[in-house]
């Protein structure tokens, strides 16, 4: 699926590079603990994480993760957004939870990163 | 290629800038073509050790070099020190204060994913002195 | 929904079976946040989580959770899984990361809500 597809199925807000709603994504890393993301993430998955601090950029940056979504509307502060339009990482809030955003886009067909190296 | 080499000065609790020495050195790998999933593991180990250093430190620094043969890092802070550098080494083993935890790190991963992520690595430490954390990784040859 | 329906559909581990598994699975909640939990997650919740020490129970407990599912093959310390014993909160176990766990859940038709 594309972003524009995930913005839509979570209803969410997008914060940070519009233009780049058409990029693809199959796979998808949910986590609170960025070494857990550094450890066990694929390169360019979505992260869906509940932290907004610019560690969260960092950690994308580094890990090659295409997109992050914040959940329960938990929205980072103006310098994490300019770091993430810096670095081009699309950044998405949802009012869901971590459980139904994850639930949402498993059914419709976003897949986990397990097994699977980078 | 002639070697790279450089070194970048790391600040204890600077958070605001916490990942910005592995994300240039991200960069200058890129520069220098190296193949994208090494790039992606030494990031990962380089941002894991950067972030120690701004965890537990007052000051420290990353010294890199890039030769055509090896990528190699060195970290070096002035820090508590690891009294059991074995134990440290197992994930989820962590001494970090909630205040870190919730800010996504000190969940006993650091060394592991930097262990994980590189072809040699050693860990020397002094208690009340610092820590330096040393490793690298091969590159494939040139075509 | 059956805490027991839970572990046989997902193939969990549980890692302290003397526990009472009789129980009613309300909804569940994924969180590394301890904070988050105690403020957001509902009694009858199974919470999915990475955390593995001794104070994910305590958070279990005052929160009447069903259990905690451990993923990507953490397990949980040896006094953690003591006072899961002595609180009575079961602690299951999976190799596979949260997301694909919570892919599972909601199709069994486990909500956040």
């Amino acid at each position: 699926m594309i972003l524009s597809d995930i913005r839509d199925i979570l209803k969410a807000v997008v914060l940070a590079r519009k233009e780049d709603m058409g990029m693809q994504i199959e796979r998808a890393y949910c986590a609170d603990l960025m070494s857990d993301v550094l450890a066990f993430s694929i390169s360019h998955s979505l992260l869906i994480t509940g932290l907004t601090n610019t560690q969260v950029i960092r950690t994308a940056e580094v890990a090659t993760i295409t997109a992050i979504v914040f959940i329960q509307n938990k929205r980072p502060d103006i310098q994490t957004i300019a770091l993430a339009d810096e670095k081009k990482i699309p950044l998405l809030v949802t009012d869901l939870s971590m459980f139904d955003t994850c639930g949402l886009l498993f059914e419709k067909g976003l897949r986990s990163c397990n097994g699977l190296e980078f | 290629m002639e070697n790279t080499e450089g070194v970048f000065f790391l600040t204890g609790k600077d958070f605001k800038n916490a990942g910005a020495a592995s994300s240039s050195l991200k960069g200058i790998l890129e520069g220098r073509g190296v193949p994208q999933p090494i790039i992606r593991r030494v990031a990962i180990a380089a941002f894991e050790a950067e972030m120690n250093v701004i965890i537990y430190a007052v000051a420290g620094m990353m010294n890199y070099t890039i030769t055509d043969e090896m990528i190699k890092i060195r970290i070096q802070d002035m820090g508590p020190g690891i009294p059991n550098i074995e134990q440290a080494m197992k994930e989820g083993y962590s001494t970090a204060p909630d205040y870190i935890r919730e800010m996504g790190f000190g969940s006993g991963m650091g060394l592991p994913n930097i262990k994980r992520n590189s072809d040699t690595l050693t860990v020397n430490s002094v208690v009340g002195e610092g820590t330096t954390v040393e490793f690298s990784m091969n590159l494939p040859p040139a075509e | 929904m059956e805490l027991q329906e839970v572990i046989n559909s997902l193939s969990l581990k549980v890692e302290n079976p003397s526990v009472n598994l009789k129980r009613e699975v309300t909804g569940a909640y994924v969180s590394d946040m301890l904070s988050d939990v105690m403020g957001n997650a509902h009694e009858g919740f199974l919470w999915i989580t990475l955390q593995i020490h001794l104070n994910i129970v305590a958070v279990a407990s005052l929160k009447g959770l069903s259990g905690i599912l451990l993923v990507n093959n953490r397990v949980p310390a040896e006094e953690t899984l003591k006072k899961a014993i002595e609180e009575n909160v079961p602690i299951l176990t999976s190799s596979l990361p949260t997301f694909e766990l919570v892919g599972r859940l909601y199709s069994l038709g486990l909500r956040c809500r």
